[in-house]
């Protein structure tokens, strides 16, 4: 494939034809923040928390998708770009609870100096978790519409089909058809949207518990990595625990095959044992 | 994909709905449908499935999911995601008649109308009716949409028949008669087309200079050019979604010159070689719908076309009359604009490559070929070209469509709509609806050319200018189009989805609470310019603009600004 070289900031970047806009960004040492972006699944081009100013483009462009066009001249720190993604951050906060998002996110809102008590008004922050089972929990006051798991149990990944964007506008949130309970779904609990929820949304019932109990202590936990058992295709589990106890199971995001992926067994397995135990 | 159905079955009713539709099934019942490649084809049905079953119902129920889900073999979580999309689709309603009074702010001065009684009671934005508001949409299970208003069908003409061209024919040649279409002209330009050949008519289209009616102004003979030249399986659309408020011009032209609609579309598609052609249709347009469907049945029945045209309609949705909505809603999915690039040429409707036009574009074209296109750039002004439809409403004598040559100006169209009503005197003009910009007396001066309008900072849009009196109170106006766009918005992206409620929760507080006007302004700037900026489409992009020029003009906020 051939190179293309685009000019980033004043600097020039050369990249694979075919690298988005923050690819470069990230080539050189530098990023952005990003919420809907998840590596493992096709942009979704929702959250809007990316996007920065290319030359000749009207509007300003969204890094995650934006594919690099030679001689293209991006900026991604004029007050413009800056402006734009604090405000989304800004809506974003003052909208759902952000409390558990991923830290590198806080980190970017802490960067441009959001500030969402500036927005304040209808909010789903507050709404009851859905608690369906044992397994894992649908805390959607904290649900920024990202698309990602909708994306992973349907054509992406998991070809299940249990969720679904339902309403619009405000209304918009993640559900599955008729708003039934989860066991009442096609859902086969996989866990694959939790893996890609970045948000903290949806999570295992036993991290869940953990984080609302306070007792959740990312700083005592260690990770384990090793080959699933129960079937023969091999994936690989993190096992997380704390002082000794199993509190997850992931499945890392960069292996080849099965992206983060697991299904019940993998993701699961192991709280049933939990239960056993206690 | 194995599929689990819903448990509840669906009524006899909504059975024979969908198999009127989709055929009597094949195979599969119980709760996994089964289905190959075939069946999953068949998605793009999922909107006309819908509609039957509201038809049907009354209401989308879980029974009538679960038989579509089997039927056409979609998940039910994505048909309900599909379904609760649309306004008109009553997913878990009570079932029975609904009535839909407008209560848009042009027909805001007259009230909303009278709803029968029992019935289930949505108030809507827009009905696309402002010339004979105020207006009610009702459905009626088994007997589906009627439309109560003021007035007659179609548009009554105010102005001279001969100073008309687009306009010609409505209210003058019967709309249900292919004969009287003949009759007046009709086909001749497609029989001309055809004599010419293609290239010819776009070379015809770019000397006519004729531009897009749908808002964004697109040169047409570069985007018929470029669909000409894409490879691939082509399909042409026209776009009669028609939803800004104050805006009706389409619905007239689809309801009484349906014809002209039908041979424009046919003329696109022989122009790009496309076999297929769609007019998507507003959903809150039952009588466009029924007189497009009995043209393109009469033209067909007559081999007049080459091109298989279906008639598509939506279901309440303003954000599918956006181009890439309206692919993804053709398509069986929710009505979600897609990021640009790539563009409709390259990459449209089922990634085919797709030519779009508005409704009025497609009928001017015919004119383009009538007159040739050295004569119709001789009308209007030299940037902007031909004759254009206007819809005046709100606070006039004669509100209406109106067909004036480009470089008319506001206070031309005021004149012709018989003035500001009952004699008062103006307080302001909305130019373009909702997405629109609002103007006092002097904006009245400005001609309403794509060049003048864009230098005095105004927008011709779709054509609406919606006239208030002086004794209008802005606030509620402002108010309800800041609600248009929160409740309109897909949802999608995070400027438009929450920046459309924080607009609206910002001059609520302001009116509220006069003294803090200073601080909700500057807030509603720093939001305009990140919904500008940073939206994925052209809803997100101008739901500032209406509540900025208010404040601009001291519509609103003005004591304390
Ligand atoms: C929110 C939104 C709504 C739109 N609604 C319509 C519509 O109802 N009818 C229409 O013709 N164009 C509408 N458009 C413009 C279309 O995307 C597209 O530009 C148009 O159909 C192209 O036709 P034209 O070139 O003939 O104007 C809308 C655009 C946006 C952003
Ligand atoms: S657990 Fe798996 S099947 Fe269930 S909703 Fe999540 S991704 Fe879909
Ligand atoms: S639940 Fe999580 S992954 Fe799903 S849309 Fe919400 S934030 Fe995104
Ligand atoms: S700007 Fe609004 S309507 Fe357009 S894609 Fe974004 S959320 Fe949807
Ligand atoms: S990360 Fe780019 S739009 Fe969300
Ligand atoms: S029909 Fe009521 S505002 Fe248009």
């Amino acid at each position: 494939m051939a190179d293309l070289t685009l000019t980033i900031d004043g600097g020039t970047v050369t990249v694979p034809e075919g690298s988005t806009i923050l690819d470069a960004v990230r080539s050189v040492g530098g990023d952005l923040p990003t919420l809907c972006h998840g590596p493992t699944l096709e942009p979704a081009n929702v959250c809007r928390v990316c996007m920065v100013e290319v030359e000749g483009a009207g509007a300003l462009v969204p890094s995650c998708s934006r594919v690099v066009d030679e001689g293209m001249v991006v900026h991604t720190d004029t007050d413009r770009a800056r402006h734009s993604r604090t405000v989304v951050m800004e809506l974003l906060a003052s909208s759902a609870d952000l409390e558990r998002v991923d830290d590198r996110f806080s980190a970017w809102m802490e960067d441009h100096g959001a500030d969402p008590a500036r927005f304040t008004g209808a909010t789903i922050e507050g709404r009851p978790a859905k608690v369906h089972d044992d397994l894992y929990v649908r805390d959607y006051a904290r649900c920024i519409l990202c698309y990602r798991c909708v994306d992973a149990c349907g054509e992406q990944h998991q070809n299940t089909f249990a969720i679904t964007v339902a309403g619009r506008g405000f209304d918009a949130h993640i559900s599955t058809e008729f708003d039934v309970a989860l066991p009442d779904s096609a859902c086969v609990y996989c866990g694959n949207c939790i893996a890609v929820c970045p948000t903290g949304a949806l999570e295992g019932k036993i991290a869940w518990d953990m984080k609302e109990a306070g007792t959740w202590d990312i700083d005592r936990q260690e990770v384990t990595r090793t080959v699933c058992s129960y079937c023969g295709v091999g994936c690989n589990l993190d096992i997380h625990t704390q002082e000794g106890a199993i509190v997850d199971v992931t499945s890392p995001e960069d292996h080849d095959v099965t992206l983060g992926n697991l299904c019940i067994k993998g993701r699961f397995g192991w709280s049933f044992v939990v239960s056993v135990d206690e | 994909m194995d599929l689990r159905l819903l448990s509840e079955r669906p009524s006899a009713e909504e059975r024979s709905a969908v198999d009127a539709l989709l055929g009597s099934p094949e195979r599969g019942d119980g709760r996994v449908a089964v289905g190959g490649h075939a069946v999953r084809a068949r998605r793009h049905l999922l909107l006309p499935a819908l509609h039957a079953l509201q038809d049907a119902a009354g209401a989308i129920t879980r029974g009538g999911v679960a038989y579509i889900s089997e039927r056409l073999s979609i998940p039910p979580t994505d048909v309900f995601g599909v379904a609760s999309f649309y306004e008109l689709f009553e997913v878990d309603g009570p079932g029975g008649v609904t009535e839909r009074p407008c209560d848009d702010i042009a027909c805001m001065g007259r009230g909303v109308a009278p709803v029968g009684a029992g019935t289930h009671v949505e108030p809507s934005a827009c009905l696309g009716q402002c010339d004979r508001g105020p207006a009610v949409l009702r459905h009626e299970p088994g007997r589906g949409y009627t439309v109560r208003t003021g007035g007659a069908i179609g548009g009554p003409i105010h102005q001279p028949r001969s100073q008309l061209r687009l306009l010609r024919r409505v209210g003058a040649v019967d709309p249900t008669s292919l004969d009287a279409y003949l009759d007046s002209g009709g086909f001749e330009a497609l029989a001309k087309a055809k004599a010419m050949g293609g290239e010819a008519v776009i070379a015809e289209l770019e000397a006519s200079g004729l531009r897009g009616r749908g808002g964004a102004a697109f040169p047409v003979g570069r985007k018929w050019d470029g669909v000409r030249r894409a490879a691939g399986d082509k399909v042409v659309i026209a776009n009669g979604d028609e939803s800004e408020p104050g805006t009706f011009k389409d619905r007239v032209v689809m309801e009484d010159d349906p014809f002209a609609v039908v041979e424009a579309l046919a003329l696109f598609g022989f122009v790009t070689g496309a076999k297929e052609g769609f007019i998507y249709v507003r959903g809150e347009y039952p009588t466009a719908a029924a007189r497009l469907e009995a043209a393109v049945a009469a033209a067909g029945e007559r081999g007049l076309l080459d091109l298989a045209i279906e008639v598509r309609r939506g279901a309440g949705a303003y954000i599918c009359g956006e181009e890439t909505a309206l692919f993804a809603s053709i398509e069986g999915f929710r009505g979600e604009p897609r990021q640009k690039p790539p563009f409709p040429n390259e990459a449209g409707v089922f990634g085919r490559p797709t030519g779009i036009n508005n409704i009025e574009t497609l009928v001017t074209v015919l004119e383009v070929l009538r007159i040739g296109g050295a004569t119709f750039a001789e009308l209007g002004t030299e940037g902007s070209t031909g004759p254009k439809l206007f819809c005046v409403s709100g606070d006039v004598d004669r509100p209406g469509v109106y067909e004036v040559e480009f470089g008319a100006t506001g206070r031309d169209l005021l004149d012709l709509a018989g003035g500001v009503a009952a004699g008062r005197a103006l307080g302001a003009v909305l130019f373009g609806g909702a997405a629109g910009v609002f103007g006092g007396d002097d904006a009245l001066d400005v001609p309403l050319t794509f060049e003048d309008t864009r230098a005095a900072r105004l927008t011709i849009g779709a054509g609406a200018l919606i006239v208030f009196d002086d004794t209008t109170d802005f606030e509620p106006v402002v108010e309800r189009i800041a609600r248009f766009f929160s409740d309109e918005s897909c949802g999608q992206c995070v400027p438009c989805r929450v920046g459309t409620v924080r607009q609206g929760e910002s001059l609520q507080r302001m009116f509220s609470n006069p003294a803090s006007t200073p601080l909700e302004v500057r807030l509603l700037g720093d939001l305009a310019k990140a919904m500008d900026d940073s939206s994925i489409c052209g809803l997100g992009r101008t739901a500032s603009l209406a509540v900025r020029s208010a404040i601009d003009l001291g519509l609103v906020g003005a004591a304390h600004g």
